[in-house]
């Protein structure tokens, strides 16, 4: 029951005293949360403080063991997604599911196409549909247009114009940022704005702080399960958002030690592949850490993938520490000192079903070898030494990757290339979607190579972090390097203006 | 039986399970089947599932990496097919064998070939390969069948030691077996496969020289193969075009049946042999009681589907249990009990 003397709108969904177990681990302890119509509300924690599991009970996918899901004031129980469907909750996710070979408008209108006579798909009625929804966004997308070779934006801009058909009155949006560009975060705030204004509620998760304080009016925070506070962001800073997530406070989130270079140890020389990057120079040498920053499609994750020779280069040389590698082999790429932590780690860096101990194994097949066959001892030691140094969480080193948090998948693939021993490191997205805690411990590690004489190539659309880390950066705009900016000349305007393609330096 | 390439899990495994089931089908069938139990018998089921075991062992390797060969029977088809031409040509068995095996490798090559270089799937390639294979055999030799192979060939591959159920090729079995499992199980090759079929572009990127392995395992295939059409020719005494048809389907089912994953990264060579002494249990016993060959391949058929099914539904089972922890946050996940 509301009470009529209350001010200003009710909650439209609302938590009350939701609690959560999985066995032994109690995921949600006494959770209250309040989402008001026309407001953008941000959800904030480390991975593990029990974001996902709120998401999932608000989207009806968990059912509270104590405690009470509001919709308007009301108690409801949620008896799965399609509920919370029905009453309006829709879940925007990081990684679009839309079948690809559909358009547009048949995937927002999938299992309920408006009809013609005799159950005939009226297409015209669909397509006519989904224009309205894309007006309604601010968006311009062809409703003909196939969801395959959408980018992630544009497959999210499509999940929230079926979330509107479904006259979603509620928007749960799970870091839906993470994959996206500068340009294609602010056209989705401004969906996000539209949706405010016209009255929904959104609840936003992200573990980019500053996108919490550019788009939502108050937070959440979550730690090990209980809330810390619900309160409005206006007067916080970002260190203080960032206690409250942690615990304590943070040490530097960007401890770049200053370390005096040493001679070159990766050499690129005119690097080139066709119709992806032309003509591409650059050296990075001991104790260095090169930013290369670039919008995403720039060919940054293109030039790293050469370099190592997961993709063949049709022109140009790459050397280390003089030796010139052949072309197409990571193999002789890893034997010249070379390692690259890729930026998909679910599907590149890792092998989700096999163990810690097997995947920080793979990359030392040829050194835990006796007389040709697998030296077991040596190769658990060699996991074991390196999930330790990296202080990875887990429970056995026999179980699997894909039971691991983002953060510790991450901290695996970085022991596997830590355990060669490399001269070069080139990280691709070393921290996206990983919490911010985990974030500052890579962060930690990747300088302390580099104090150690690693030469490490750090690719990353994350602004702050460049800047944070680099002792120089290298820019791309469309296949080519663009700048080259000392730490010191180093701002957002001068990288974001060399990475637009704006100057030519 | 050396440690597989999948985490462990509550249920029993897989491959345990179908060595398990070995054994009680023996003993039934010790116990309740006539003329089973006699060593002339049990030299048979041994003579007449070798093919199946031979082929099994490059196939267990093939699609633990994530790849199939299916025109491994057409392989043997056309190894003893040119055996016999050439026999008829009036060579010397000792140089024909060689020549046998050396084309088997470039059986095996070209299917190698066209999936690593051209990036075709080997589903496809190889049924390709079984009809231009066996319809080259038919070339070869047409419809003569080549029979009068020399006395000791013969003895050495359809005897048997003395009096007991030990065929003599059997210990020669055994050391390949030893050598497969060795290398799929101890060796960083093996340990290579399990990565590649489990996550093709993860090996890659961790240096693994993903094309270079699969190309050796369809050459070692094709050259197991040829050796199987070798011994069927002497085993039965008989070299004609159609050796071994249909092999294909038993070999697949068998190592299906053994617990090796059809989408590749996980099973034991163990549990592979496992299957195909199953399967030639079954197949044997089916004779004894007078089935007939069409309602075997019936058998044979179920088997397939059954064991695609099996270890799918048996880790679906153990995935819903370990989903109620693994849906909680990683803190302080509670440690599943370790493989006995």
């Amino acid at each position: 029951m509301t009470h009529p003397s209350d001010t200003g709108p009710a909650p439209v969904l609302a938590l009350r005293d939701v609690s959560k177990s999985f066995g032994a681990v109690r995921a949600l302890r006494d959770v209250s949360l309040e989402l008001f119509p026309g407001e953008v509300h941000a959800l904030a924690g480390e991975n593990g403080a029990g974001k996902s599991t709120l998401i999932k009970t608000l989207a009806g996918v968990h059912r509270p063991d104590a405690g009470q899901v509001l919709l308007d004031g009301e108690p409801v129980v949620l008896h799965g997604p399609k509920d919370a469907r029905d009453a309006g909750i829709a879940v925007i996710y990081q990684e679009p599911t839309l079948f690809p070979d559909l358009s547009i408008a048949e995937n927002i209108h999938m299992g309920r196409q408006p009809r013609r006579a005799l159950g005939r798909i009226d297409h015209r009625a669909t397509r006519e549909a989904t224009a309205a929804l894309m007006n309604r966004l601010g968006v311009r997308l062809d409703p003909d247009r196939p969801a395959r070779g959408l980018s992630i934006a544009d497959q999210q801009i499509v999940e929230i114009a079926k979330a509107l058909s479904f006259d979603a009155r509620v928007l749960i949006m799970d870091e839906p940022t993470a994959a996206l560009t500068g340009s294609e975060v602010a056209r989705l705030f401004d969906v996000v704005r539209t949706l405010r204004d016209e009255g929904a509620a959104v609840l936003f998760i992200s573990h980019r702080l500053e996108e919490i304080f550019e788009v939502c009016r108050r937070v959440t925070t979550l730690r090990d399960g209980a809330r810390v506070a619900s309160e409005p962001l206006d007067g916080m800073t970002e260190d203080d958002l960032v206690r409250r997530m942690v615990g304590r406070d943070l040490e530097e989130l960007y401890p770049k030690q200053d370390v005096r270079p040493g001679e070159v140890v990766l050499s690129v020389r005119r690097l080139t592949r066709e119709g992806v990057f032309t003509d591409v120079s650059f050296d990075v040498r001991r104790g260095e850490i090169v930013g290369l920053a670039g919008l995403v499609g720039a060919g940054r994750t293109e030039v790293a993938r050469a370099v190592f020779g997961i993709d063949r280069r049709d022109a140009g040389e790459v050397e280390v520490e003089g030796r010139r590698l052949t072309n197409g082999a990571p193999s002789t790429a890893m034997a010249a000192g070379l390692a690259l932590v890729p930026e998909d780690r679910r599907a590149q860096g890792l092998v989700m079903d096999m163990s810690i101990e097997r995947n920080i194994g793979l990359t030392g097949l040829r050194t835990t070898v006796r007389a040709g066959l697998m030296d077991r001892g040596a190769e658990r030691s060699r996991s074991l030494d390196w999930a330790v140094r990296l202080q990875v969480k887990y429970a056995r080193i026999a179980d699997a990757v894909s039971t691991l948090s983002g953060g510790n998948q991450q901290k695996v693939v970085l022991a596997k290339w830590l355990a060669t021993g490399p001269k070069v490191l080139i990280v691709d997205e070393p921290t996206r979607g990983i919490d911010v805690g985990t974030k500052a411990e890579v962060h930690r590690l990747l300088s302390r190579l580099a104090a150690d004489g690693v030469a490490v190539l750090m690719i990353s659309s994350d602004l702050p972090e460049i800047l944070g880390m680099a002792d120089r950066v290298l820019v791309m705009h469309e296949g080519r390097l663009t700048a080259e900016i000392p730490r010191t000349d180093a701002t957002e305007e001068t990288v974001m203006a060399a990475a637009t393609g704006r100057v030519a330096a | 039986m050396p440690e597989s390439g999948f985490p462990a899990s509550r249920v029993v495994r897989w491959d345990t399970a179908v060595g398990a089931l070995l054994v009680v089908v023996l003993l039934l069938s010790f116990a309740t089947v006539d003329g089973f139990g006699n060593a002339l018998n049990l030299s048979f089921l041994i003579g007449n599932t070798l093919p199946i075991a031979l082929i099994a062992l490059p196939m267990t390797l093939l699609v633990v990496s994530g790849e199939i060969d299916l025109s491994v029977a057409s392989t043997a088809g056309l190894s003893g097919a040119v055996m016999g031409a050439l026999w008829n040509q009036g060579m010397a068995i000792e140089t024909i064998i060689p020549l046998c095996l050396l084309l088997g490798v470039v059986c095996g090559l070209v299917n190698g070939l066209l999936v690593t270089r051209l990036g075709l799937p080997s589903l496809a390639v190889t049924i390709g390969t079984l009809a231009a294979y066996r319809g080259i055999a038919q070339i070869v030799l047409g419809s003569d069948a080549v029979t009068d192979f020399p006395g000791p060939y013969l003895e050495f591959a359809a005897g048997r030691i003395g009096d007991t159920f030990v065929p003599y090729a059997f210990p020669p079995f055994l050391v390949l077996l030893a050598i497969a499992v060795v290398a799929l199980h101890a060796t960083p090759f093996g340990r290579s496969l399990f990565a590649i079929g489990a996550g093709e572009e993860a090996a890659r990127f961790a240096g693994l020289r993903v094309k270079r392995q699969k190309l050796i395992l369809f050459t070692v295939t094709g050259l197991m193969a040829s050796l199987t059409g070798v011994f069927w020719a002497l085993h039965y005494a008989s070299a004609r075009y159609d050796n071994a048809t249909g092999l294909e389907l038993s070999v697949v089912a068998a190592v299906l049946l053994g617990g090796i994953d059809f989408d590749g990264g996980k099973g034991t060579l163990g549990g592979a042999i496992a299957g195909v002494f199953l399967l030639g249990t079954l197949q044997n016993v089916m004779s004894l009681l007078s089935v007939s060959a069409q309602s075997q391949i019936v058998v044979t058929g179920v088997l397939l589907v059954v064991s695609v099914l099996g270890p799918r539904v048996a880790r679906r089972i153990a995935a819903a249990r370990a989903g109620r922890r693994a849906a909680a946050p990683p803190p302080v996940p509670e440690a599943p009990a370790p493989i006995p």
